[in-house]
């Protein structure tokens, strides 16, 4: 049977592997700080990681997925304390909140490969998350502190 | 009788009133007196006028459905262990409100911020007062009761701490989480007694009259305009641990999409269900029943909705459907086509709403008419959460949980459509994420409650998708503004011809007769604030054709880009500088006296009685004045760059906007600076009016460069983020300063959610002329010049 690892445990599945990991994790998990925001891959509300990369889990399968390690906002940091967390909180980033778990997986993803990003390259990485509440500048902000560590 | 109502008369002191009045402490206030009513009263300082600062003042909030409510024991508990839960009643969509009301509370009582717990109200209006979390009311309309509710409190707890020492309760000073015991010089004794020890003994004590409740002083604020406290849900968010409609799990609980009509009005003539019942994981395919009569009010679409143990499961499931719905007249709706009929209207005479001096001779006589016609699109609010609702029924009682902006309005709907009294329904409100007025219109809620009924009462999560969201929203109505001004031989404006031609919000709640209502051209369009001597506002026949609802900002959307941007366009043709024609037309400091300008006789003051919150001239000046200086107004820019400026008064307050662009080589609208000022008085949390205004630069740019819903054959053309456009990282307002001025109470608290959009797109307009000389008239103006 296909197994995937989320957030550190191995879990087997048997269902359709065509199913969307945002599905998984939220409705058989009931893991719900990943978010539905559009089902398209092009808001960036869903993004968790697969093997480290930051991916939207509305366009990654099961099949996709398994045998692989995916975290969730929830296996970020076993204390809430990832760097990109602690800068969110700092700059008092969210509105509403309800894309900040994308933004803030998509912005560790972002650091884990690059520690060091230009304002250039935030802006790139960042462009698939739309927050409608317009937090940007401070997403901005909050992911230039956590470069520089918090 | 409590020992501590025993106070005599000689014990009364008058507390002397400095000249500086802002100085008066309440601690100089002796209360003590017994009532005959057995309530604590209080010595009134007198002259009463001198209290101007710290006086009651009416506000529409008291003609809202079931008003408001500042009952202690409604709002606060206090645990022995010293713990304070506080309820907040409106619904928290990202403005801050879940925070910023109890604050309020939380100061006034002296209670320690860090040992404050929040309880989010169900809807349950009679007993907190309005709950319809809209038009950027919470503050304006609560802080008062909200002062006097933790006000009440704390008296409680100094009276309750007065009995217990035998003491007289002037002696007792609530200060950070616990009572204090004072000698007869108002020193401290070093005895305290804190919140938990009192909290059975103060819920005892009657609460006291409302001509009796002392209030802090402002510089006794802790909390209030401090600025230093951060949201109540910061750490769950970033942990993913905040809950919003589509995170509650019952034991059993299903997930449901459904398939809609993609035209207004359209039904379901047959259905076959056999392929989605095939879907693995899919359990039942159920018809239901749409609201037809018009009005449709909220009433939901109808159609077909599949149950499944996933969404996922549920989605495939409706893919698999084969419906074939009726036709219906709205199938005609063409949004090019009724665009240009909205334009013919416009030039012609419409109903006159609002007529000072004599506008036909002022334009008879003019040197110049400079006309300009300003188009908008429909807008869906599309918040990052989709619409969502679970919904249980058992033992005759149905809950109902949902990001919904109006838990109480949509509980009395969701009851007449159950059949069921309004006691056996109960609506729990989780966060929103983001609502901008859609979730004020609780169709979802109704069509989740519906669903659970038919499935046996059984748990199910009503989930609509993003394209769902995007093509049956409540759509923020299409508009052609159309503006004439007249100038005379000075170099003078003589008179301001204003037409609107928009379908109605009023429309899904009367029988639509093509023309605006108070609440919408109250909206920026008759309450235009100029010194001109001639002014007419007309408006022209259009009818709706789809659902037409609130979105953030609401008609002021459409009325300060046109009426703005044709400020800046008069200017320029008069060789004027955009910003001190703007002010030279706004004229003298005053409140405009709506009766002398020819207001309509329901002229709609946001809700707000008007002696209380008028158009106050000078407060606009000033946040133009303010916003000029801040961005520099008026220095020397690089080629393809130009600063454009705005004003808008809007839901009591006061917002300027300086938008500086640059225009790349590729002709892409970059937005380097905003400056956005605001004015909204006496304000609570600066930290979330900042946070709203930075964010309505960036709906307002959303607005101004990339959103719009078209309709085809009835049919909205936009379906996902990827073709209904909103601002992204990729291309936003970088750095948005802004500035809050300073009010002391006496400067009614004024909206803060909304009043921050209406200036961006027509400052942002006139700031690409500026740089390019290109001047935009159509929204959506699109990123990137020809």
């Amino acid at each position: 049977m296909p197994t995937i690892t989320i957030n550190g445990e191995v879990r087997e599945f048997n269902g359709d592997p065509n199913m969307p990991l945002l599905w998984y994790v939220r409705d058989m998990l009931n893991l719900t700080g990943t978010k539905f925001g559009c089902g398209a891959g092009v808001c960036g509300a869903c993004t968790v990681h697969v093997n480290g990369e930051a991916v939207r889990s509305c366009q990654t399968t099961l099949g996709d997925a398994s045998g692989k390690s995916v975290t969730t906002i929830e296996g970020l940091s076993p204390d809430g304390n990832h760097e990109v967390q602690k800068a969110w909180r700092k700059i008092s980033v969210p509105q509403c909140g309800f894309c900040q778990a994308g933004q803030i997986m998509q912005a560790a993803g972002l650091l884990a490969k690059n520690r060091a990003p230009s304002d250039a390259e935030i802006v790139e990485a960042m462009s698939g998350n739309i927050c409608r509440c317009g937090c940007y500048q401070r997403i901005h902000e909050a992911v230039r502190l956590a470069a520089g560590g918090v | 009788m409590l020992q501590y109502m025993k106070a005599e008369a000689d014990q009364v002191r008058v507390p002397a009133i400095d000249a500086e009045i802002s100085n008066v402490s309440r601690r100089g206030v002796l209360s003590g007196l017994l009532g005959a009513t057995g309530l604590v009263l209080s010595v009134r300082f007198s002259p009463a006028d001198a209290l101007e600062h710290l006086k009651p003042y009416p506000t529409g909030g008291l003609k809202m459905p079931d008003g408001v409510v500042s009952n202690p024991h409604v709002f606060i508990a206090i645990a022995p262990s010293g713990d304070v839960t506080i309820v907040t009643h409106r619904s928290e969509m990202g403005t801050g409100i879940r925070t910023s009301l109890p604050m309020v509370v939380a100061d006034e009582m002296c209670a320690d911020w860090s040992r404050v717990h929040l309880l989010q109200a169900p809807g349950d209006e009679p007993k907190y007062g309005n709950q319809d979390t809209d038009g950027s009311r919470s503050m304006r309309h609560f802080i008062q009761p909200m002062r006097q509710c933790g006000a009440a409190m704390r008296q409680m707890l100094e009276a309750a701490a007065a009995a217990k020492w035998g003491v007289d309760v002037s002696l007792c000073r609530a200060r950070n989480h616990e009572v204090a015991l004072l000698d007869k010089d108002e020193k401290e004794t070093g005895k305290v007694l804190k919140f938990g020890e009192l909290a059975e003994a103060a819920m005892a004590v009657p609460v006291p009259a409302p001509e009796a409740i002392l209030y802090k002083s402002p510089d006794e604020f802790t909390l209030m305009g401090k600025g230093e406290v951060q949201i109540a849900d910061l750490h769950d968010i970033t942990v993913g641990k905040a809950g919003y409609g589509a995170d509650v799990r019952l034991p059993g609980m299903k997930y449901a999409v459904v398939a809609r009509p993609s035209v207004l009005g359209s039904k379901v003539k047959s259905y076959d269900a056999a392929a989605a019942l095939k879907v693995p994981g899919v359990h039942s395919v159920h018809e239901i029943e749409g609201i037809f009569t018009v009005p449709r009010k909220f009433g939901q679409l109808g159609g077909i909705a599949v149950v499944a143990d996933t969404t996922y499961a549920a989605m495939q499931g409706r893919d698999a459907l084969t419906i074939e719905w009726t036709d219906v007249d709205n199938a005609s709706y063409d949004s090019v086509a009724f665009t240009k009929e909205m334009s013919e209207t416009a030039a012609k005479p419409g109903k006159v709403l609002r007529n000072q001096g004599d506008p036909d001779a002022a334009f008879a006589s003019a040197k110049d008419v400079i006309t300009a016609e300003y188009h908008g699109q429909h807008l869906a609010q599309a918040p990052m959460e989709p619409l969502v609702a679970v919904a249980r029924i058992a033992d005759g009682k149905a809950e109902i949980w949902s990001s919904v902006q109006s838990p109480y309005g949509a509980r009395k709907d969701v009851a007449e459509a159950l059949k069921m009294p309004l006691e056996n329904v109960t609506v729990h409100v989780s966060l929103l994420g983001g609502g901008f007025g859609r979730k004020s219109k609780w169709d979802f809620m109704l069509e989740a409650a519906l669903l659970s009924q038919k499935i046996g009462g059984a748990p199910v999560l009503l989930q609509w998708t993003r394209e769902d969201d995007i093509q049956h929203s409540f759509y923020h109505t299409t508009s052609v503004e159309r503006i004439e001004v007249a100038v005379n031989d000075a170099g003078k404006v003589t008179g301001w011809r204003h037409r609107t031609v928009s379908p109605s919000i009023v429309s899904t709640f009367k029988q639509d007769d093509g023309y605006q209502f108070p609440i919408e051209y109250g909206m920026g369009f008759v309450d235009v604030p100029f010194d001109v001597p001639n002014i007419r506002c007309e408006n022209g026949q259009a009818m709706a054709h789809t659902r037409i609802g609130w979105f953030r900002s609401v008609s002021n959307v459409q009325r300060a880009f046109a009426v703005q941007s044709a400020v800046s366009e008069v200017a320029h043709k008069l060789g004027r500088d955009p910003k001190d024609f703007l002010l030279e037309l706004i004229g003298p400091d005053r409140a405009i006296d709506p009766k002398t300008s020819g207001f309509p006789d329901d002229f709609w003051n946001y809700g707000e009685p008007y002696e209380e919150f008028p158009i106050n001239t000078a407060r606009l000046k000033n946040v133009i004045r303010v916003a000029a200086e801040k961005a520099g107004w008026g220095k020397t820019l690089p080629a393809r760059q130009g600063m454009g400026i705005a004003a808008h008064r809007s839901f009591a307050s006061y917002v300027a906007s300086v938008v500086h662009v640059r225009i790349d080589d590729d002709g892409t609208i970059r937005v380097p600076h905003v400056t956005s000022v605001v004015d909204c008085g006496f304000h609570v949390n600066p930290e979330r009016i900042r946070s709203q205004m930075e964010g309505a630069a960036v709906m307002g740019m959303s607005n101004a460069l990339y959103s719009g819903i078209t309709f085809k054959n009835g049919a909205v053309e936009q379906s996902n983020y990827f073709d209904y456009n909103v601002t992204r990282m990729s291309n936003f307002p970088e750095n948005v300063a802004v500035h809050i001025i300073d009010a002391p109470w006496g400067v009614h608290a004024g909206g803060v959610g909304e009043p921050g959009v209406p200036p961006f797109a027509p400052a942002l307009a006139n700031a690409i002329f500026a740089a390019s000389g290109k001047r935009l008239r159509n929204l959506p103006m699109g990123d990137k010049l020809a």
